[in-house]
């Protein structure tokens, strides 16, 4: 009975907790960024404004689910909820605390980086099946970008890997208990987090949608619930590798005094926060210039890191 | 030797016949058709050659009264030639002769004289002979005469009633369609499909309504459609219909983020027109409001500019101190953005009380944040990498296309109307004329962000030494007449009677004015004919020729560099369009 219903009741809570914190984070967001800008943010609907979150809600919940006449009608539907089913998917392998995790996969980071992969289909597809030129334009850059700073983003994790010797994500906060994997695994956490960004389309790397050039890139000609769901889905990315950070490299739960949850909440919601200061600061790099710093800079960087933790691990023997 | 008397020694006095004008500039008639080689000797074969097309206009004769000592001529077409090495300018024009005359086309002289000679051919429908692409520019396709033909009504009720039937809103809707053959564009190019991608006039980049269609190949751009005219009001028209005094707030609106610096050479030419002298309180209030204006029109420009880069934040900061700029303007103007403050013949009422500390609590607060501006923006490395070397604009090109203001300084020419033709008493401020060599997007940027500093300095000395005195002109003219005689001399009741009943009667004559604005050269050129209102008023702005080079300037760059060239170009449609 007891091991039907507790897994259940985790997976619940975490889909719940996941959604509430996702949405609570456009408030977030837009409070932050007004903070920065010498502005107010909403502060009309509710206390400090926090009810905003839930009349945007009823909002596009209740606007008509609109589909361009023109648009590929099974694929449009679709790909939205590709970005958030594997969003939710790989929270699955996450440890929040040593007793709350949906499933304890020997192959956690390989899992993670499958659904990130998975996850960019839902951009591409977007962008195809609108059939507007500037959905199309978003698509092709979000392809590029995200394939290419994919190759460098596993390998980053990969010195991780090493030092725990798992793929295991428990393994992997277990094996911090002496040493938080941020220090000797400082350039390797530097790269996930430019790769995080890119692939979350967040500024400065958000060129698929760079509303100054193509309005809004690949998700133009979406409205409504379908628009709510790519809107969920980028703040379930930001929470995701914020999560993963906190996981992989500030070890997870790990700290004093404080419960494990309170450590593990304390952690990603800094890495929240980074997020929305890096939006707030940074401009664009063109296209081009993106490409070859992935290219040309983060992968031999990623490589090098490789080498080194390597070299370092056989030595020590 | 003068210009005048080479031109007459070299084409004969029948083709170089002289001109009084009221504003100096030397005004020669010449024929239909020596036109076009008295215009080539004046930009290849003189020496310091007029090498700049400043402006092309046209004026519909038919109803002038007063053209003493002029050829006869249904139609005039004016040239207006800038001389840098000179520092002199010289006015040709031609007569046309017929309802629908037709001249010859200037664009092998001049390549920016394409969208000026389309302007006419849209405005007086006067045939422009050779022009590659004669249509309408300002007005839709489907549109029927030519509005600044005497003729047309100046008045939409006059026209009869309005409607648009569906029929008539499809075939609108269908002229907008954009078919590449009409412009002499393929399809594909080695087997490669093309894309046409319809930027605008509604898009995030494109600073007000304005539509660029883009053929592209991938994202790399192989040219550059502009179509403008969706911002277009019928200023000219106006300046027809409204007395010399009630125009003056129309002109607020022509760049519409830069209040009186329209106002400014509006009246300058109205004054120049009627003999009035200003008195020096005036001219240095004149002078402080336009900085001031200047300032705002170039925080806004900095804050898009940015944000046109995907910089979230300075648009925020800048437009914060802009609320600064206006609370001053606003104490003093009672208005923000388009204060209508200038008057013919002075200011409309003298500085409130306390305005020095104002003008000084800003002049304290805004260097700090234009140091923070230099940071945050202008040494942003991603800035950087966005804007070097992208949209780069030679100096000869800039010349032949009529570019001027900022942008051309950021090619590296020093020439600031303020400088070298000091107008209101410019020439006693110390200022600095910023310029750079590089000519690209970022040389634009570096070129304005030293503007704001140099337009405080100017600021901060008009505080130091305002002048006493009265704030308007005793002349006759000045619009509306000072009032304190009125009730103890008839004469001057009457004056005052018929100056605000009628508004002033502008002595015939022909002047142009040409100032300073945020984003250039701005001209107006007025023909007076002795009327309360104005026969003709030429708006020559600076924005017009910036638009014509973006094709040029973006050419096998890609869409995001387009966006980053528009933004450094700081031109507004108001200012395009009219």
């Amino acid at each position: 009975m007891n091991s039907v219903v507790m897994p259940l009741a985790v997976i619940v809570g975490v889909l719940f907790v996941l959604t509430t914190v996702s949405a609570g984070l456009i408030w977030l967001e837009r409070r932050l960024l007004a903070l920065w800008q010498d502005r107010y943010g909403p502060n009309r609907v509710g206390p400090f404004g926090l009810l905003q979150v839930l009349a945007d809600m009823i909002k596009i919940f209740s606007k008509e689910d609109w589909i361009p006449p023109f648009a590929d009608k099974p694929v449009f539907v679709l790909a939205p909820t590709i970005i958030m089913v594997t969003a939710f998917m790989t929270f699955a392998v996450i440890p929040f605390t040593p007793g709350i995790e949906v499933a304890d996969l020997d192959i956690g980071v390989l899992f993670f980086l499958a659904m990130s992969a998975l996850g960019v289909y839902s951009v591409v597809l977007a962008g195809w099946a609108s059939d507007s030129k500037y959905s199309l334009l978003g698509a092709m850059r979000a392809a590029a970008q995200m394939l290419s700073y994919e190759v460098f983003m596993g390998l980053s994790l990969m010195g991780v890997v090493m030092l725990a010797g798992s793929f295991n994500m428990r393994d992997i906060v277990e094996a911090q208990r002496g040493l938080w994997f941020c220090i000797p695994q400082f350039p390797g956490m530097v790269l996930f987090f430019i790769a995080g960004v890119a692939e979350t389309n967040r500024l400065p790397f958000d060129l698929p949608e760079s509303e100054n050039e193509l309005v809004a890139g690949f998700h133009t000609e979406y409205s409504g619930i379908k628009f709510g769901m790519f809107f969920v889905g980028e703040y379930l990315g930001i929470t995701l590798i914020s999560v993963l950070i906190a996981t992989l490299f500030f070890g997870g739960w790990l700290g004093p005094v404080f419960p494990p949850a309170v450590w593990f909440f304390l952690k990603t919601f800094c890495f929240i926060c980074l997020f929305i200061l890096l939006r707030a600061s940074y401009p664009r790099p063109r296209y081009d210039q993106l490409m070859s710093l992935g290219w040309k800079v983060m992968l031999p960087l990623a490589l090098l890191n490789l080498v080194i933790t390597g070299g370092i691990i056989l030595i020590k023997g | 030797m003068n210009i005048i008397q080479e031109l007459q020694g070299k084409f004969g006095k029948a083709a170089a016949m002289l001109q009084e004008t009221r504003d100096g500039i030397p005004t020669l008639w010449t024929t239909q058709d020596k036109v076009c080689d008295v215009l080539k000797y004046l930009k290849t074969d003189t020496d310091r050659p007029y090498r700049m097309l400043y402006d092309l206009t046209a004026i519909d004769e038919r109803v002038r009264g007063s053209r003493q000592g002029q050829p006869d001529s249904d139609f005039s077409i004016v040239y207006h030639l800038l001389s840098f090495e000179r520092n002199e300018d010289i006015r040709i024009k031609a007569p046309l002769k017929g309802e629908r005359p037709s001249t010859p086309t200037i664009m092998g002289l001049w390549r920016s004289a394409n969208w000026y000679e389309r302007e006419i051919w849209d405005m007086f429908g006067i045939h422009i002979e050779g022009h590659p692409n004669l249509r309408r520019i300002l007005m839709p396709t489907t549109w029927k005469g030519h509005p600044l033909r005497k003729e047309h009504p100046a008045r939409r009720t006059e026209l009869g009633k309005f409607t648009l039937p569906v029929e008539e809103d499809e075939r609108e809707e269908s002229a907008l369609q954009f078919r590449p053959e009409d412009w002499g564009l393929g399809r594909n190019r080695d087997g490669t499909d093309f894309m046409f991608l319809n930027l605008g006039p509604h898009h995030t980049g494109t600073h007000g309504i304005l539509r660029i269609v883009l053929e592209l190949d991938g994202e790399e751009i192989v040219n550059a459609i502009l179509d403008i005219g969706f911002h277009h009001r019928a200023a000219e028209k106006m300046g027809e219909r409204q007395s010399w005094h009630t125009y003056i707030p129309y002109t607020d609106r022509i760049d519409y983020l830069a209040g009186v610096l329209n106002e400014f050479p509006y009246v300058l030419a109205v004054e120049k027109l009627a003999g009035i002298d200003i008195p020096d309180r005036a001219k240095v209030i004149r002078i402080m409001l336009s900085e001031l204006f200047r300032i705002q029109s170039h925080l806004v420009w900095l804050g898009t500019f940015a944000q046109d880069l995907g910089q979230l934040s300075p648009v925020f900061f800048t437009f914060t101190d802009r609320e600064q700029v206006f609370r001053i303007i606003e104490a003093i103007c009672g208005f923000r953005m388009h204060p209508a403050w200038f008057r013919i013949g002075g200011v409309a009422c003298d500085l409130p009380k306390g305005w020095d500390e104002l003008v000084k609590e800003f002049l304290h607060y805004l260097p700090g944040r234009l140091d923070e501006y230099e940071r945050i923006v202008m040494q942003n490395r991603i800035i950087k990498g966005r804007t070097r070397g992208v949209g780069v604009l030679a100096l000869d090109e800039a010349i032949e296309w009529g570019v001027t203001g900022p942008n051309l300084r950021a090619c590296g020419l020093e020439w600031d109307f303020r400088k070298k033709r000091p107008y209101s008493g410019y020439d006693q401020f110390e200022f600095d004329i910023p310029t750079a060599a590089e000519g690209d997007s970022y040389a634009r940027a570096v070129v304005r962000m030293q503007e704001l500093r140099q337009s405080l300095r100017i600021v901060e000395q008009c505080m130091r030494n305002m002048p006493a005195g009265p704030y308007k002109s005793s002349h006759p003219l000045a619009t509306p007449p000072l009032k304190g005689q009125t009730m103890f001399a008839i004469e001057t009741l009457i004056a005052h009677f018929l100056s605000v009943s009628w508004g002033p009667v502008i002595p015939a004559g022909e002047a142009a004015f040409s100032t300073e604005a945020a984003k250039g050269g701005n001209t107006y050129y007025l023909v007076s004919d002795g009327n309360t209102m104005s026969y003709r008023t030429r708006i020559r702005t600076p924005s017009f020729p910036h638009l014509q080079i973006i094709p040029e300037m973006s050419r096998g760059l890609e869409v995001a560099d387009l966006i980053a060239i528009l933004g450094s170009i700081d031109y507004i449609m108001g200012d395009v369009d009219r």
